[in-house]
């Protein structure tokens, strides 16, 4: 594009454009591209169906469980599977991921369990994964903070030394926040190890793209001094080899890559949202023709990669996914009142100590009244 | 023993620290070559080295959300605001990120941070550069305030602060940097969270924090001309508040004045008259008061006067006490 026709907002294409990094057509055909080539065997790209298709299950679920009541609420993924799993499965198991609240497929990828991923949204807790262990921080509500943390994050391993880098999660909305700014300025001009991983799904709540930005997002980075590439965000060979290269770039010292994921957000922003209030059903049925899923099935039927039975057997096991992802939801306990009070502190002060053993005291009179 | 202002003792606490703990960075607007506005960080980038003394982009919320990544990774970084009044762009990632993020993850994830923010007026400084936010963030849960006033608590609560796994926002009384006290560096400190009676008395008890303990000390002198006995105590910890040794004190004295530059309303002295009265109500002679900044913004340079609580302001509100 050029600068010179400044006064005229662009209008995102729905197709992404000519700089738009594909390497599985919606239609499911094969097609390379001369900066990413990704060599991948047939075993290799089921696996990455069968994370596509369980993750789409378990997300179905979820919805259900809220609509049910079980759930306070639940931000859907569907349409951005392929972003979240092809990026997630670039991910070596040193690197760390810094999610936003969406990125239920790339804590899949980081293998956190239904009942850790589902707390969160019954309102037991924050999230029930331990972000030391998988690698994994806690969703990220605050839209865009994540970023900053990310950066500081990769300037630790930075210092360290070794090979690892840092993904950070975030989406177009957050493109406006001042700390995803400021996270590019702090990337670039510390050439931290971190790949910024933005999944463009067009809306932003009620919002569209163009209330963000006037220039495709992916061309931001050149301003900030680092590459930015877009990737057909429902195409999860492409997603997973511009991910895996950008992460590469990090872990060489060659710092922080903007890697725009063009997707489609095809649900509601949350189960407490009602897209048609501000978008047109039309829309959806050009996105749904570029379904993440249906064209790795395609891909995979016609180059005879699997069968039918293949594809029965991840069905099968997106049942029994749904089955555990219910049964760990509904039987999560309620958290002991007294919970509130632990873990605010690494040293709890005298005047929290108090508090809680006057709620305890306090509790306990209850029960003394019953007897 | 030497002598040292409080800017150089809080440079050598800084020192210590770094000494004693390869994990700890110091990070912010001008620390490096500059050695930080007051130059309270001088000379740490010359032996440290630019990977643990970050001159950092001009970006508050940068520099907290990147210190709680590095914490994250296991550094202990010490961020410096460069004043009170620019701590605010800032504040999502001081309340909502910093200080939860040991609760939300059920204790998996520790902060060791350190926010330090030269705070409080006096100076003569154009509009930004004067202000006292410490109930802000005593007010927000997950976060410890202390707040320095002589150069030996300066030398020993940074460093305690550095070692605390708590997130700590370290408030140094800018008006004070440069002036001198005798210390030596090998005392045993208090603990950082204990509040600490300057001047023991008999007739009425005066709280003060930061720059203002001095205030409450020449209040103290100039009492005992005419006969008044005042007890002073230096809060040093803002969250936790150290209410114990204030109630043991107001048991005996039965008077209290609370002194801060902060606004009053919701202040600090808001708190600690709660406190007081609902543990010691009967030990009062006296209402609990307070003197401090009033419920504007902070004036411009030429009337701070008249907005900082000073020596005859404090007298004013031992008198209305004891009159009563």
């Amino acid at each position: 594009m050029t600068l010179g026709d400044i006064g005229v907002p662009v209008v995102p294409e729905p197709s992404g454009g000519p700089d738009l990094v594909q390497l599985l057509t919606p239609e499911g055909e094969r097609v390379d591209h001369p900066d990413y080539p990704l060599d991948i065997s047939a075993e290799e790209v089921r696996a990455l169906y069968r994370d596509l298709a369980l993750v789409r299950r378990l997300d179905v679920e979820a919805t259900a469980l809220q609509r049910q009541g079980e759930l306070g609420i639940w931000a859907s993924l569907l349409g951005q599977e392929a972003a979240q799993i092809g990026s997630g499965r670039a991910l070596r198991p040193g690197d760390m991921a810094f999610p936003s609240y969406r990125e239920h497929g790339v804590a899949w990828c980081k293998g956190v369990q239904p009942h850790e991923l589902l707390s969160l949204y019954r309102g037991n807790d924050f999230g029930g994964w331990n972000p030391v262990e998988r690698n994994l921080a806690l969703y990220s509500i605050v839209i865009g903070a994540q970023t900053l943390h990310a950066t500081g994050y990769a300037m630790g391993m930075q210092r360290d030394g070794g090979e690892d880098a840092v993904i950070a999660y975030f989406g177009d909305g957050a493109s406006s926040q001042g700390d995803v700014n400021e996270a590019f300025v702090w990337a670039s001009v510390f050439n931290a190890p971190v790949v910024f991983f933005c999944q463009n799904n067009q809306w932003a709540i009620s919002e569209p793209i163009e209330k963000q930005s006037r220039i495709p997002l992916y061309q931001r980075a050149r301003g900030f001094g680092f590459p930015g590439v877009r990737v057909d965000g429902n195409d999860v060979l492409a997603c997973l080899a511009v991910t895996r290269a950008a992460l590469d770039a990090a872990r060489t010292g060659q710092g922080p890559t903007l890697v725009e994921a063009f997707t489609y957000r095809m649900g509601a922003h949350t189960t407490s949202d009602d897209p048609t209030r501000y978008r047109l059903a039309s829309e959806l049925e050009i996105w749904r023709l570029r379904d993440p899923i249906e064209r790795v099935k395609a891909y995979l039927s016609r180059s005879g990669q699997a069968d039918t039975g293949f594809f029965d057997s991840v069905e099968e096991e997106g049942v029994e996914l749904a089955a555990q992802v219910r049964k760990a939801c509904v039987d999560m306990p309620d958290p002991d009142p007294l919970e509130i009070f632990t873990e605010v502190y690494a040293e709890q002060t005298p005047q929290l100590t108090a508090q809680r053993e006057l709620y305890a005291a306090y509790l306990d009179s209850f029960e003394e009244a019953h007897h | 023993m030497a002598t040292y202002t409080l800017a150089k003792a809080l440079n050598d606490g800084l020192r210590a620290a770094m000494d004693a703990d390869p994990k700890v960075l110091v990070m912010g607007e001008d620390v490096g070559k500059l050695g930080g506005v007051f130059r309270v960080t001088d000379g740490l980038q010359k032996d440290f080295g630019e990977d643990r003394v970050i001159d950092t982009p001009l970006a508050e919320s940068g520099i907290i959300g990147t210190a709680i990544g590095l914490a994250m990774r296991g550094y202990r970084p010490v961020c410096e605001i460069q004043f009170d009044g620019f701590v605010y762009p800032a504040f999502d990632q001081i309340v909502s990120q910093l200080a939860k993020m040991h609760y939300r993850s059920r204790g998996n994830v520790s902060l060791p941070v350190t926010i330090r923010i030269p705070f409080g007026g006096g100076i003569g400084a154009v509009e930004h550069h004067s202000e006292s936010p410490e109930a802000y963030f005593a007010h927000t849960a997950g976060l410890k305030v202390v707040a320095c006033s002589n150069p030996a608590d300066g030398y020993h609560m940074i460093q305690q602060a550095v070692a605390s796994d708590d997130p700590i926002v370290f408030l140094e009384p800018k008006r004070r940097y440069w002036e001198k006290a005798e210390f030596d560096h090998v005392d045993v400190p208090d603990p950082l969270h204990q509040a600490r009676i300057v001047r023991p008395g008999t007739d009425l008890t005066i709280v003060a924090y930061g720059p203002m303990v001095k205030v409450g000390m020449d209040a103290a002198t100039a009492a005992q001309e005419d006969g008044r006995d005042l007890e002073v105590i230096d809060l040093r910890s803002l969250s936790p508040l150290d209410s114990d040794t204030v109630l043991e004190s107001v048991r005996r004295t039965g008077r209290l004045v609370v002194v801060h530059e902060a606004p009053v309303t919701l202040g600090l002295g808001a708190e600690l008259a709660a406190r007081i009265t609902e543990q010691a109500f009967y030990s009062l002679e006296a209402p609990v008061l307070r003197v401090g900044g009033f419920d504007t913004p902070y004036p411009p340079s030429r009337l701070e006067e008249d907005f900082l609580p000073d020596l005859d302001r404090v007298l004013d509100a031992v008198d209305r006490s004891l009159a009563f």
